[in-house]
């Protein structure tokens, strides 16, 4: 656990290294995930992002050890609170769940339990970790609603999912998630299915929420604007491992990899201003995982791949103080 | 061809009953599209923009005739579709065409792909057996995928090569005007912008014009020419893309534009966590639709519903305000 620089004084929250998860297919397994690090520091936004297919939202399963049947961790670490989750057994992994490393879904419709009450889920899952009594608990779960600035706490506790507008529905999620004050959440597209204007709402609610209370936050996504707005730092993945890594505003400013150029030229109001500019499209598609080419996996598609991109794959490495990226090209932005 | 825009839409209405009980009574009313008119010119890119439920996908389905208008005039090259009639329809549609969302349940898991795109032509009768093949293929060449996939199915392509299919299959007519329904926002984003980059290629090439319905900000600035924001199946303003995206006028354009997120970390937005949420086309608010999230509204705007009202550079806004 060498690769990030420590930063003084502070453990992080959450650290995983070498990271492997393999899936089993009809025939054989494959690996979906790779070489795959990520330090968190209490307060810390970082943002993995990536198109679909490059293994983001499986890793931020692994972080909570939900993975799939057909998926398993194949090596690696993920250390929670300076425990190693992974070797954890099942009885303190629920115990951390909640407490430690809680989640946030995509779509609340299909997280939500749709036959209990909003109040009683998040009870639920206070009395899972407190030893308080059915009624403290439920008054948990209406401050904890207050929190996330549901409107009429009291009255949406008694509703079920279906009865609540999309927006709503997040912030019930969130607040389920925050209901025994986490170190760490993981926050897997949290706004992909929301409307623009909600969206706004839910991502000025989380970084709120967790400037307030010093939370790790560890967000998935596939749109750099998101990215742009709420992180720290952020980890671009492709194919299953990461292609770069820096602080969001080197990121920005320098990206290294072509695989980010490619996306950020890709983004429709980059080339904005000039009427019908044309967009820079990454050609050709994404490489089955289970048929990766032997080089860098993203040679086929790269507008300056060489002969050696084809045949070794780039070591991911420091290209500058704190910006990592696996490319060959020596010093390429 | 000067005078008359190729498309116009007056006064469009389509209304759902809300039907309930036993007897399957009708206790209310769903005014997905309530009165709305724009009109299209030649070459040009008009998008409709809004929130989920504010009717534009609506709006789109029933200028096809896939959902039959309650009220109002559409005409093409100033002649009026009546009925939305079968006969009708079939002569219109020739001109103008779809392309869905979802490229996964808009293709016909069961059909060839050759067979989706051709159908078109054999509906239409358009020319030989022969010919139709190989138009078949030239159109197949033209959205950037191989002759030789004729033959696969839907499932054998990915997500964006299926969008390239609905392509295909909407061009396969040679239609004056294609209704693009939301064409990018299941794709991601490097394919969006092969997608995109195809788009205005054709449009180039063939002169056709887009109906562009769509939610994503960024993808409406770089497409079109024409912006309509719809809220709650109203237009509440209309005005060319610059001008829209420069100066907002109507307060729910403003909201938009704000809530979009930026491309420029040094550039954060402060968003407001508080709630605020949309209200639905079921229960719409009295007069303005959108005064109970406007910072503007007053008395008057919970009264009367303002007009669609011209301001300078020919813009359409409608609030009593601004």
């Amino acid at each position: 656990m060498n690769q990030q620089p420590p930063v003084p004084g502070k453990e992080p929250a959450l650290a995983v290294s070498n990271l492997e998860i393999r899936i089993r297919g009809d025939h054989d397994t494959f690996t979906v995930v790779s070489d795959m690090a990520l330090s968190v520091h209490p307060g810390e936004t970082v943002c993995i992002v990536g198109e679909s297919g490059c293994g983001k939202s499986i890793t931020a399963l692994s972080l909570l050890r939900l993975l799939p049947e057909a998926a398993h961790v194949e090596a690696g670490t993920v250390t929670i609170n300076g425990e190693d989750f992974l070797s954890m057994d099942q009885r303190r992994v629920e115990d951390f769940r909640g407490e430690q490393i809680a989640m946030i879904f995509q779509e609340p419709l299909t997280a939500l339990n749709p036959v209990l009450t909003i109040g009683e889920q998040i009870a639920e899952s206070v009395r899972q970790h407190r030893q308080v009594s059915r009624r403290q608990a439920r008054a948990r779960a209406v401050e904890t609603l207050q929190l996330v600035q549901m409107p009429d706490p009291e009255r949406r506790s008694r509703q079920y999912p279906h009865q609540l507008s999309g927006g709503m529905r997040q912030r019930a999620m969130i607040a389920l998630a925050l209901a025994c004050d986490p170190k760490i959440i993981v926050a897997d597209e949290p706004t992909t299915a929301l409307d623009v204007t909600i969206q706004a709402q839910i991502l000025g609610l989380i970084s709120d929420l967790q400037k307030r209370m010093g939370t790790a936050l560890v967000l998935i996504t596939h749109d750099l604007a998101v990215v742009a707005e709420v992180a720290d730092r952020v980890v671009v993945m492709y194919s299953g491992r990461r292609v770069e890594e820096a602080s969001v505003y080197d990121l920005f400013d320098n990206p290294v990899h072509p695989y980010t150029l490619g996306l950020m030229g890709a983004i429709p109001r980059s080339a904005g201003g000039q009427v019908g500019g044309r967009l820079v499209d990454i050609t050709g598609t994404v490489p089955p995982l289970w048929d990766l080419p032997t080089g860098c996996a993203f040679a086929p598609r790269c507008p300056r791949a060489d002969s050696r991109c084809h045949s070794e794959q780039p070591p991911y490495e420091e290209k500058r103080p704190g910006h990592f990226a696996a490319c060959w090209e020596p010093d390429n932005g | 061809m000067a005078d008359d825009p190729l498309l116009s839409v007056e006064d469009l209405e389509v209304h759902f009953p809300i039907r309930s009980g036993v007897l399957q009574r009708q206790v209310g009313v769903v005014k997905a599209v309530d009165g709305i008119s724009f009109s299209i010119g030649r070459q040009e890119t008009l998008s409709l923009v809004g929130e989920s439920g504010c009717g534009k996908s609506t709006t789109g389905l029933a200028l096809m005739g896939l959902i039959k208008p309650t009220g109002g005039r559409v005409r093409f090259e100033g002649q009026e579709i009546k009925s939305f009639s079968r006969p009708a329809l079939k002569a219109y549609r020739r001109r103008m065409q779809i392309v869905f969302q979802d490229p996964f349940s808009s293709l016909n898991p069961r059909q060839r792909v050759r067979d989706a795109i051709r159908s078109a032509l054999d509906i239409h009768q358009v020319g030989s057996r022969k010919q139709r093949e190989d138009e078949v293929a030239q159109f197949m060449e033209r959205v950037g995928l191989r002759p030789d996939q004729a033959n696969n199915f839907p499932h054998q392509f990915s997500g964006g090569q299926r969008q390239r299919i609905g392509i295909a299959r909407a061009l396969a007519l040679k239609p004056d005007i294609i209704v693009c329904d939301e064409p990018v926002s299941a794709l991601d984003v490097s394919v969006q912008a092969q997608i995109l980059n195809l788009l205005s290629d054709l449009q180039q090439e063939l002169g056709v014009s887009f109906l562009f319905i769509s939610h994503d900000l960024g993808v409406v600035e770089h497409i079109s020419q024409r912006v309509a924001v719809m809220y709650l199946g109203k237009i509440v303003e209309i005005a060319d893309k610059t001008s829209i995206f420069s100066e907002a006028i109507h307060p729910y354009t403003e909201m938009l534009l704000a809530s979009e997120p930026t491309l420029d970390p040094r550039k954060r937005h402060t968003f407001s966590a508080s709630y605020d949420d949309v209200p639905s086309a079921i229960n719409k608010p009295t007069g303005c639709p959108f005064h109970t999230r406007c910072p503007l509204s007053t008395d008057q705007c919970r009264r009367d519903e303002p007009p669609l009202s011209s301001r300078q550079d020919g813009r359409l806004v409608a609030c009593h305000h601004r």
